[in-house]
């Protein structure tokens, strides 16, 4: 055995990049529910956006740091776009979701320049006021928004002109998984590259990464508009899908949820919020005979025993065991 | 054109329950930097355990007061030995997880007992109706709301300023690490600190019943303002906590009454604006 010298940064870039069969497995595990469970193709493409949405909260949370209560103000952001556009008579889902993450990317670009300006208690509560914000405003502007009866008379064309969203939630499910993956990608790209690697560094330590030469608000404000954007097309993703937009998009209470399937999940890892999502969704789907306040006396308990037992996630959990395992043989 | 003087007056009222609930929440925070999101929680014991003491056992209004106090108090020592404690020196993400999770486990077990209706209480007689003086109301509840927290308040700023106890919190809540240098006990310090805020955040929480409400959802939407007046006021500071609380009363409640179509968005504009210009707070340092 030859000792291994010191691999530069680009070799290690390129090591954490390369595909790992576990993530191939998990790829390909996304298409089961078209052959296993195909009565529950609808809920699996609600799966499919949240798990989008939880990717969105990731970046900035997971990967750089930035504690956000009021994400649900992008998701929002995007669905309203994608729900209007497709009341004013324009009803294509691939330009609508574009445009929709356009305008939540800007509402997350002009706020960036706020958010990067302060970190702990501050941001904590400039994120919550955000949000809180957003949704009055929303409530307020009934006459566009339709307030809390929501928008009425939403209706997605057929994708390319050609499949029509059916009952089933086949075509909704297939579009959902395909933008999520597609998204994926980029995420996954933008992680492993050095601006992802300064990410990371911003998140261990704010206050010596501009020492190094790295433009610290500068990364946040652009890092924070991606998961923005990412956050509104996810929104739009479940407009167009469900047919449905209200003034819950906006809600603390989606923002809380985002928050909790990412923390189940492992924040700092790309697959924590997918893994997340889907888990949530399931279990809230089989308890869906629960009274909601009940539900969220489980979700409270989940979540002490969480930051108590599993700091790091289920993920985490799972590289712990896999670690121990490792050791052990 | 409704009355400045009794827009103005209803403000004070409702600033005094907001700075009796954030008050405890500042001090903690200032002390150990631990966001504690379900302070709010505490709060919302102390209302159900008037309701219940009123409603149940007939109890008095104000022999309930204490009881909601105590308990208040007694819950978040036993929450701080379980849990808070191991947290102090966690990431705020994991501080403000498990006390959301509190809050989510709080408001389902209030719902649970007590169902999602909102509660009241039949006060003595004595404190209903109004007072008239020189041709302005003056609800009798709201006047004994604002002299039982002004009294709270000095009694406050007394123990504060001018007691062993107060100098050891001012010390700490200036600079923790010092503090313990000089020998004092921080961690038993902010035990007792924090006892005494939740159990004035219970108090708040049993005035509140007759002025603002109370319900399941209280934990979470009173969370909100007490956040605003804390990161407003500056954390660790009574005078700033105090003016905070007031400014938040007076314009929440102009803005219902002037400006109703725009909700709550002032409020939220408000404290946007302030925390942006001032990020510490009114009279914060750090």
């Amino acid at each position: 055995m030859t000792i291994q010298t010191i691999a530069g940064p680009h070799d290690y870039l390129r090591a954490q990049f390369r595909w790992r069969w576990s993530e191939i497995a998990f790829w390909l595990a996304t298409l089961l529910p078209f052959v296993l469970a195909p009565d529950y193709l609808v809920l699996a493409s609600q799966v499919a956006s949240t798990a989008l949405f939880a990717l969105s909260l990731d970046l900035i949370l997971g990967f750089c740091g930035i504690i956000s209560l009021g994400h649900a103000a992008y998701f929002g952001v995007g669905a309203y776009t994608a729900g209007l556009l497709s009341t004013w008579g324009w009803g294509e889902p691939l330009s609508g979701l574009l445009l929709a993450g356009l305008a939540a990317g800007i509402v997350g670009y002009l706020t960036s320049f706020i958010i990067a300006r302060f970190r702990h208690l501050a941001l904590i509560m400039i994120t919550l006021g955000l949000g809180l914000l957003l949704q009055e405003v929303a409530n307020s502007a009934s006459f566009i928004t339709g307030g809390f009866d929501g928008l009425q008379g939403i209706h997605t064309w057929p994708i390319f002109a050609k499949f029509e969203f059916d009952l089933y939630g086949y075509t909704a499910y297939s579009y959902a998984l395909a933008v999520l993956f597609l998204v994926f990608l980029l995420a996954r790209r933008i992680i492993h590259s050095p601006f992802g690697l300064a990410l990371r560094g911003i998140r261990e330590n704010a206050q010596r990464m501009p020492a190094i030469g790295a433009p610290l608000r500068s990364h946040v404000r652009t890092i924070y508009t991606i998961a923005a954007t990412i956050a509104g097309i996810a929104g739009a993703v479940l407009a167009q899908t469900t047919e449905t937009v209200s003034l819950e998009v906006l809600g603390f209470q989606r923002s809380a949820d985002v928050l909790v399937m990412l923390i189940l999940g492992g924040t700092g890892r790309l697959y924590g919020g997918l893994i997340g999502a889907a888990v949530y969704m399931v279990a809230r789907d089989q308890f869906s005979g629960l009274n909601p306040q009940y539900w969220y006396f489980w979700i409270g308990l989940l979540l002490i025993a969480v930051v108590m037992f599993l700091p790091n996630g289920i993920l985490g959990g799972l590289s712990l065991l896999a670690r121990r395992a490792k050791a052990a043989s | 054109m409704p009355p400045v003087f009794g827009v103005l007056f209803d403000g004070v009222a409702y600033g005094m329950l907001l700075f009796l609930m954030s008050v405890g929440l500042s001090v903690t925070l200032g002390m150990m930097n631990f966001v504690n999101l379900a302070h709010c929680s505490f709060a919302m014991l102390g209302g159900y355990v008037t309701v219940t003491l009123m409603n149940a056992f007939g109890w008095p209004f104000f022999s309930t007061l204490p009881i909601a106090f105590i308990a208040a108090a007694a819950a978040s020592i036993v929450l701080e030995r379980l849990f808070f404690r191991r947290f102090y020196n966690a990431s705020e993400l994991n501080q403000c997880l498990l006390t959301i999770g509190i809050v989510f486990v709080s408001i389902a077990a209030a719902a649970y007992i007590y169902g999602t209706d909102e509660e009241s209480v039949h006060l003595p007689a004595y404190l209903l109706g109004s007072i008239s003086f020189r041709g302005l109301d003056f609800a009798v509840y709201r006047l004994f709301l604002i002299a039982a927290a002004l009294l709270i308040t000095l009694i406050l700023v007394f123990a504060i300023e001018s007691t062993r106890f107060g100098a050891q919190v001012r010390a700490a809540v200036n600079n923790q690490r010092m503090a313990r240098g000089l020998g004092i006990d921080v961690d038993r310090l902010f035990a007792v600190t924090f006892a005494l805020g939740s159990g004035l955040a219970g108090l708040g929480g049993a005035l509140a019943i007759a002025m603002i409400g109370l319900d399941p959802s209280f934990a979470l939407t009173y969370l909100i303002y007490v956040l605003i007046v804390v990161a407003v006021g500056g954390l660790g500071s009574i005078t700033g906590t105090f003016v905070a609380a007031m400014l938040l009363g007076v314009s929440d409640m102009a803005g219902k009454y002037y400006v109703p179509a725009l909700g709550s968005i002032l409020i939220y504009l408000v404290m946007m604006v302030m925390i942006i210009w001032r990020p510490t707070g009114l009279f914060g340092r750090r």
